[in-house]
């Protein structure tokens, strides 16, 4: 019997939540191996995905799992995996395999104290710049964070429709505390939850190059076994799919690889912004950290400081316009995080020279206090 | 009831079921009396012992920082625990103590019982001291009602439990029902503090 769950309250743990938006992004293949702060994420797969039709595979380490994963999404099968820090290390290589192939798939990262195994119960956020540019060579990803219940699930529905969209691996940042907090949440009802889909062939087999360009950057993709020639291979390669050597497409293929994300930079970057109209001071926090900054903010406003918060959604490619646009308005930014100061590098690196920077750092484990926030806020 | 950040922190030892009863606690107020709650847990690598930590926050509206900030009322299953977690009270914040395991508080509101002896009596096990001192909390706690609390442990525990489960809350709730709460001062704050 398949518990009917949509329309229904329910008590989910951030983790939990990510299953249920997995599968209603249409996921029907997850390949992992358990690591805590991320296993309740395998542990509900393993009895959620059999009662959609799905397939749940533990496999013996994250290598194979990120492998297992590409392979399926090749078949056809929209796919994820998720893990932690220690795991997240093991993928880069298949990960680099999959921006080479430009195959979906989503990795989720719950993010813990590192590095090495660190501390496997507590909260950090010290993989931002390993998610950017973990897997070597030059290569478009997009990273996505997630804060609360409800965002686990719907912004690992964004994942899967931007990765099946942009034929591009889609990373989704979580972290200990996200991945465990309970919260009550109602799963909407299935047709009010946009899912895009990898667009097919729509040309006779013998015509297909799996990797032409087109006016998007994003060659259709076939599925194995539906009888178009596809040749998959980690070199770099032509329209036609095969290892070349040639100087002009070496170029246009990796041309197109960041072509095909900056022409949709007005859909992939996603911030929320509150309080942002009249801000002198704005935070700009991602992950748990941005709750207890949109907290703090409140703090602040309550004793007459105006201030703003800018929760980045999207990580990368890092939302430059929005954050640069209220930067030529405000006075000062303050960026909390709980690793010594990744996304504050970012934001120093597009300050139009107009407004101070400030950083504030916890990587002692623990989640930054609202508290904290506000008193910084106060300094400045 | 309009409630704005209700806060309970739980506290004792891996093992001992605190972040299952938070989840009962989480439940009861979130689904079955339909509060916006947020419920947060800490504890070490080790599979049983060491100090476990969980909170819940109850609000009527959006909760954003979802952890803990003053409490109103905090539960502590052992001496350990009760050291390590016992502060950012509000002025009539109240402590629950398993008075079987806890010998030192740092506050004047406590209600201490001894959990544990009682879980003896009514179950003959240690096993669901949790859903005694539930009980206790629960009859405490004034943004719950019993009636969400026994509906929420009756979801949430296993099979063939039940009825184990059902009795140590009774004796919980009964053993708070002869707490005499006009013994404990209003506030943690002394009065000469609060005239100023």
């Amino acid at each position: 019997m398949v518990p009917e769950l949509n329309g229904k309250k329910l008590l989910l743990q951030g983790n939990e939540a990510m299953v249920e938006g997995a599968i209603a992004a249409g996921c029907r293949f997850y390949a992992g191996y358990p690591i805590t702060p991320a296993s309740e994420i395998s542990e509900r797969m393993s009895y959620r995905l059999p009662q959609v039709d799905g397939t749940f595979i533990q496999m013996e380490d994250e290598i194979s799992s990120l492998g297992a994963v590409i392979g399926a999404s090749l078949a056809g099968v929209k796919s994820m995996t998720a893990t932690s820090g220690p795991g997240f290390s093991l993928m880069q290589e298949n990960l680099g395999y999959a921006c080479m192939t430009e195959v979906p798939c989503v990795i989720v990262n719950v993010m813990r104290g590192g590095p090495s195994t660190g501390l496997p119960t507590s909260p950090a956020q010290g993989d931002v710049m390993q998610a950017r540019w973990g897997t070597h060579g030059d290569h478009p990803i997009i990273v996505l964070s997630v804060a609360s219940v409800s965002e686990c699930f719907s912004i690992i529905v964004t994942a899967f429709n931007l990765s099946e969209k942009y034929r591009v691996p889609v990373i989704v940042l979580s972290d200990e505390v996200v991945a465990h907090s309970r919260e009550t949440f109602t799963i909407p009802p299935a047709d009010s939850i946009e899912v895009v889909d990898r667009i097919a062939p729509n040309v006779p087999p013998e015509w297909y190059k799996p990797y032409e360009d087109n006016s998007r950057g994003v060659p259709t993709m076939s599925s194995m076994g539906d009888g178009y020639r596809h040749h998959v291979t980690g070199l770099v390669h032509d329209a036609d799919g095969f290892p070349t050597d040639k100087p002009e497409d070496i170029e246009a293929f990796t041309k197109r690889q960041f072509k095909k994300i900056t022409n949709g930079f007005f859909e992939i970057q996603i911030t929320k912004k509150f309080n942002l109209e009249d801000a002198e001071i704005v935070v700009i926090a991602y992950g748990s950290v941005a709750r207890s900054a949109r907290h703090a903010v409140a703090m602040a406003r309550a004793q007459g400081i105006k201030a703003g918060l800018i929760q980045l959604v999207t990580i990368f490619p890092f939302p430059k316009n929005t954050v640069v646009n209220v930067m030529r308005q405000c006075k000062a930014v303050l960026v909390p995080e709980m690793n010594m100061g990744q996304i504050s590098r970012e934001v120093k690196r597009v300050n139009p020279g107009t407004t101070e920077v400030f950083k504030y750092n916890r990587i002692d484990g623990q989640l930054i206090t609202p508290q904290e926030i506000f008193e910084e806020i106060q300094k400045i | 009831m309009d409630v704005d950040r209700f806060e309970i922190r739980l506290s004792g030892s891996g093992g001992q079921g605190i972040i299952l009863a938070s989840i009962i606690l989480a439940e009861a107020t979130g689904i079955f009396e339909g509060y916006h709650v947020s419920q947060t847990q800490s504890y070490g690598p080790e599979a049983r012992g060491g100090k476990c930590k969980a909170e819940v926050v109850i609000s009527s509206k959006q909760i954003d920082y979802p952890k803990a900030v003053q409490l109103d009322m905090m539960l502590s299953m052992n001496q350990a625990s009760c050291d390590a977690y016992c502060f950012d009270f509000k002025p009539n914040g109240l402590l629950l103590v398993d008075s079987s395991l806890v010998e030192q508080v740092s506050t004047s509101r406590v209600v201490g019982l001894p959990f544990t002896e009682i879980a003896r009596e009514v179950a003959g096990k240690d096993l669901v001291a949790n859903i005694v001192a539930l009980g206790v909390l629960g009859y405490l706690c004034p943004v719950l009602s019993i009636k969400s609390l026994e509906a929420a442990l009756a979801a949430r525990v296993p099979k063939g439990t039940k009825k184990m489960n059902s009795k140590a809350l009774q004796a919980g709730i009964r053993a708070a029902e002869k707490f005499d709460m006009d013994s404990l001062p209003r506030s943690i704050i002394p009065d000469e503090e609060e005239e100023i």
